[in-house]
């Protein structure tokens, strides 16, 4: 029992960190038709800056944290809205164009980051309490896996809030819907897409102090591990929807502890095969309308 | 000047020979590039550099079948040139086959495989077919690197060279296996021309413009992808084997996300939709590449400030930025500038055009 | 006579890398209802499309002596043109009063009259407009862009699917709006256009071939049997077969 609510918990906590890559590509998919493949490097540079904020303060303390989590999230939403703002804007509407530009932006930060903070992983401490642990029903959870779960499930209620309750957030909503009846309406779209843009890359950059937590280390291919697993994740969800993403985010990390526990360390394998059973059963994902 | 434009097809196969036969006549001459060849042709150190930039050209012409060609955004392209390298390391290691017949073998897993994810991938489109194939490669990834024992994880595998005949063997024997490389290259350049040129080729053509227009004369877009997507995947598998016995051996990088994106890359550089292009984008990548590593390493770079010796320093910082750049202000590549150049810059992709049109004319021909 | 408040001409456009619109020239007036007529598929709706640069296009557009030709969408709407496209495309997973809320610019100043047109709606407001009949649907799509001050509306077949009465409170509708804005109508039911309609603009293959007034063009028998394919006495002036 207790570890089964282990495997749980932890599995929740790493679902976590995939929400929060997952919402930002499945809002920018649903809205714009691009698949950024840079999403996971807004995630990697979060974490370093996040780091570079640690370094800079007393390392161990619940303020320092708080700030490297507010600097990584501003870092991945300027990051982000400056590669739409400079980047994919000029391709507009040329998809293929623009997953490309993505494409080598990953590429080139990756090999940048390398050089910057070295290809090996640098350690990550955080407050003493995060390497506690908090009994529940007999199992000895690590206390960061709450953290990680509140962060995500505040994330996404903030994105479900702002897209109700703002007029950008209707824009949005109505563009994921059909774009071009929006700019129809006299509404030029585009801002709406620098803001998707700034609200994934806030949560990757969130996600990405997170991250360096629950694994101990940034390295620079933080984020492109985690980029893969999220793809997987918006697919079965279905493209463009966030319930989908936060569903399909605890189910495949869940699933992936589980895997790894029981079945030998095949938790990764054991996300594939999920994802091929989708596919045969539901091209469109759980929750998707467009494939 | 319109010199390009009014080539007859007979006349750039014929140019095409040419540069085959002065290819194949390399290794016995003693030319020097100084600045873009690290030394005499001869010599097999240049020799492997080359032999690797024609394998890269094979297997970019194969990612071209694939996306130029049928306009599959594939993300997993390197899983098929990780399966026939690791495949025939494989079966060379715990089998007594000699050479050929083991490569028969592994080619019979590969056409197996691909059929089987190919079916599988094909049943989304666009977007969703990159991330699905992204998805599989790295579970390929991932099997080798969690299976040392059999594919010496992220050591890597070496070629059991007890089957392999002497002269593919040793540094000495190096321009055999340049010479393994080229008619690879012109093998796989035939057969993809060829798929061009054939109903199929056709077909697969006209589905990636325009998926609709064929559903309604009466042919299933899905078998011709899949063959399409079968027959790519066999030839990247081949461009592997050759690479294994051209290395010795293969790494886990070869099956990683982050190599198919450098074949996705060295299309792009030289044109989406041309098989020319996709040549000499694999030669200007491996070159460039080699000679930014080495950039990388030289004084010249060690004496600048950080903020110019760190970028410098990072080859593929620079492929990355110089990819971005294409993309944005050079489409269609290399292929595509060499075209604009030779119509006095007027039109924007016009070969995408015609060929989507001619392709289009074939079809209502045949049905 | 005034200046025409929309002038297109050798107007061309072109989806998904097929042309679509070979060349199109004609004038909309200042005042009342322009009908542009044609059979399925001459490319009515692309015309309209390609004023707004909703699709790829080319040739000269003018709107109120402007060029418009060269201006993003939304430069154009914004510039005073409302568009009531083909099949409604109210945002189906948005409530009505979003919908409106999306659409209106400056606060909506005509927010009264789209109230007294539509009253169901307002009755609707909460409601997702995807859970609508197609005849609410068609109101939302005309409240939002009636709502606005506008100088011109383009209205794409806004009678198409609905049933008999429905299609009298839409032209009533239009109607009342054509007091006020001109109106470029694409219309397939012939009653709505003598309904409507003081001039007829006609398409085939992708070019104008009539322009005139619509009582003209709609008595002429010959002339609507061999542009539209349509006996004029099957829709005669009383007919039911809307
Ligand atoms: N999305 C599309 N892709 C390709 N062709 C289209 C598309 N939409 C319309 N067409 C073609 O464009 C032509 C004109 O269509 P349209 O403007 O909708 O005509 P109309 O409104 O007069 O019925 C038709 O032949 C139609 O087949
Ligand atoms: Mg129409």
């Amino acid at each position: 029992m207790s570890t089964i609510v282990l495997l749980i918990i932890t599995g929740l906590g790493l679902g976590a960190l995939y929400f929060l890559v997952a919402s930002g590509l499945s809002l920018i998919y649903g809205l714009m038709g691009v698949l950024n493949f840079a999403h996971g490097s807004f995630l990697t540079l979060g974490a370093f800056a996040g780091l570079e904020i640690a370094r800079r303060m007393d390392g161990a303390s619940w303020i320092t944290l708080f700030a490297s989590l507010v600097v990584g999230a501003v870092v991945g939403a300027v990051v982000a809205a400056a590669t739409e703002f400079f980047l994919i804007r000029r391709l507009y509407n040329r998809h293929i164009e623009q997953v490309l530009v993505t494409v080598g932006l990953a590429l080139a930060t990756v090999a940048l980051f390398d050089g910057i903070w070295g290809t090996d992983p640098t350690y990550v401490t955080g407050p003493a309490w995060f390497s506690e642990t908090t009994e529940i029903l007999g199992a000895k959870v690590p206390n960061d896996r709450f953290v990680l779960i509140i962060a995500a499930v505040l994330v996404l209620l903030g994105i479900v809030l702002f897209l109700k309750f703002t007029r950008f957030g209707l824009i949005i909503r109505a563009g994921v819907e059909n774009r071009s009846m929006v700019t129809a309406l006299g509404i030029d779209v585009r801002k709406a897409f620098t803001v998707v843009f700034a609200i994934g890359g806030a949560a990757a950059g969130l996600g990405g102090v997170l991250a360096s937590h629950y694994f101990g280390y940034v390295s620079p291919q933080l984020g492109g591990s985690l980029l893969i697993f999220a793809f997987i994740v918006t697919v079965i969800g279905g493209l463009g929807s966030l319930a989908g993403a936060a569903i399909a985010s605890a189910l495949v990390a869940v699933l992936q502890q589980f895997a790894n526990y029981y079945l030998g360390g095949t938790g990764d394998l054991t996300v594939v095969l999920l994802l091929a059973a989708v596919l045969l059963i539901r091209p469109t994902g759980l929750l998707g309308s467009k494939a | 000047m319109k010199l390009l434009t009014h080539m007859k097809p007979w006349m750039w196969w014929a140019v095409g020979g040419a540069i085959a036969v002065f290819a194949a006549l390399l290794p016995l001459i003693n030319l020097s590039i100084p600045g873009i060849l690290p030394g005499p042709t001869y010599t097999p150190g240049t020799l492997q550099l080359l032999a690797l930039a024609l394998l890269f050209s094979s297997l970019a012409l194969s990612y071209h079948l694939l996306f130029g060609v049928g306009g599959m955004l594939s993300f997993g392209h390197a899983l098929y040139f990780a399966l026939g390298a690791y495949g025939l390391g494989i079966v060379l290691k715990t089998t007594q086959l000699s050479l050929v017949p083991a490569m028969g073998l592994t080619v019979a897993a590969v056409i197996c495989i691909a059929y089987l994810l190919g079916a599988l991938s094909l049943r989304v489109t666009g977007i969703s077919f990159a991330m699905v194939t992204l998805a599989f490669a790295q579970a390929g990834n991932v099997l080798v690197r969690r299976n040392p024992q059999i594919t010496g994880g992220d050591e890597g595998l070496q070629l059991e060279t007890q089957n392999v005949p002497d002269f593919l063997l040793g540094v000495l024997n190096t321009r055999n296996l340049y010479w393994v490389a080229l008619a690879l290259l012109i093998i796989v350049f035939i057969v993809v021309a060829l798929f061009e040129h054939s109903r199929a080729g056709h077909v697969v053509t006209a589905t990636r413009e325009n998926e609709l227009r064929v559903r309604v004369i009466g042919i299933r877009p899905f078998m011709v992808k899949l063959v399409t997507f079968s027959i790519a995947s066999v030839l990247a598998a081949l461009v592997g084997m050759v690479h294994l016995l051209l290395q010795s051996g293969v790494t886990a990088r070869a099956s990683s996300a982050d190599f198919t994106l450098t074949i996705l890359v060295i299309v792009v550089l030289g044109g989406v939709g041309s098989r020319w292009g996709a040549v000499v984008g694999a030669i200007v990548y491996t070159l460039l590449d080699q000679r930014l590593t080495a950039l990388a390493s030289s004084d010249a770079i060690a004496g600048l400030p950080a903020i110019l010796r760190i970028p410098l320093s990072e080859p593929l910082f620079i492929l990355g930025t110089l990819f971005i750049l294409v993309v944005l202000f050079l489409p269609g590549g290399i292929a595509g500038a060499v075209q604009r150049m030779d119509k006095g810059g007027v039109r924007r992709n016009p070969a995408k055009e015609t060929s989507s049109e001619i392709a289009r004319d074939k079809i209502e021909e045949v049905t | 006579m005034t200046a025409p408040i929309l002038r297109v001409e050798g107007l061309g456009a072109r989806i998904a890398g097929q042309q679509v619109v070979e060349s199109v020239t004609f004038e909309v007036p200042a005042r009342g209802v322009t009908a542009l007529l044609g059979r399925n598929g001459v490319g009515k709706t692309s015309t309209l499309k390609g004023i707004l640069g909703l699709i790829e296009r080319w040739g000269a557009v003018e709107f109120n002596g402007e060029r418009i030709d060269n201006l993003a969408t939304h430069r154009i709407i914004q510039s005073g043109i409302g568009y009531v496209p083909e099949d409604r495309e109210v945002f189906a997973s948005l409530s009505v009063a979003e919908n409106m809320r999306l659409a209106e610019r400056n606060g909506g100043p005509n927010r009264e009259l789209v109230d007294e047109l539509f009253p169901e709606l307002l009755a609707r407001a909460g409601q997702l407009a995807g859970t609508l009949s197609g005849g609410q649907q068609q109101m939302v799509s005309l409240a939002r862009a009636l709502v606005n001050d506008n100088t011109l509306l383009l209205i794409d077949e806004p009678t198409k699917g609905l049933a008999p009465l429905i299609v009298l409170d839409v032209t009533t509708a239009l109607g009342r709006a054509a007091e006020a804005v001109p109106i470029l109508l694409v219309e397939q039911n012939l009653q709505v256009v003598r309904a409507l309609a003081d001039t007829v603009v006609v398409l085939e293959s992708g070019l104008v071939v009539f322009t005139g007034p619509a009582n003209e063009f709609l008595d002429n028998e010959e002339l609507t049997t061999e542009l539209l394919g349509v006996h004029l006495t099957d829709v005669g002036a009383t007919g039911d077969n809307a």
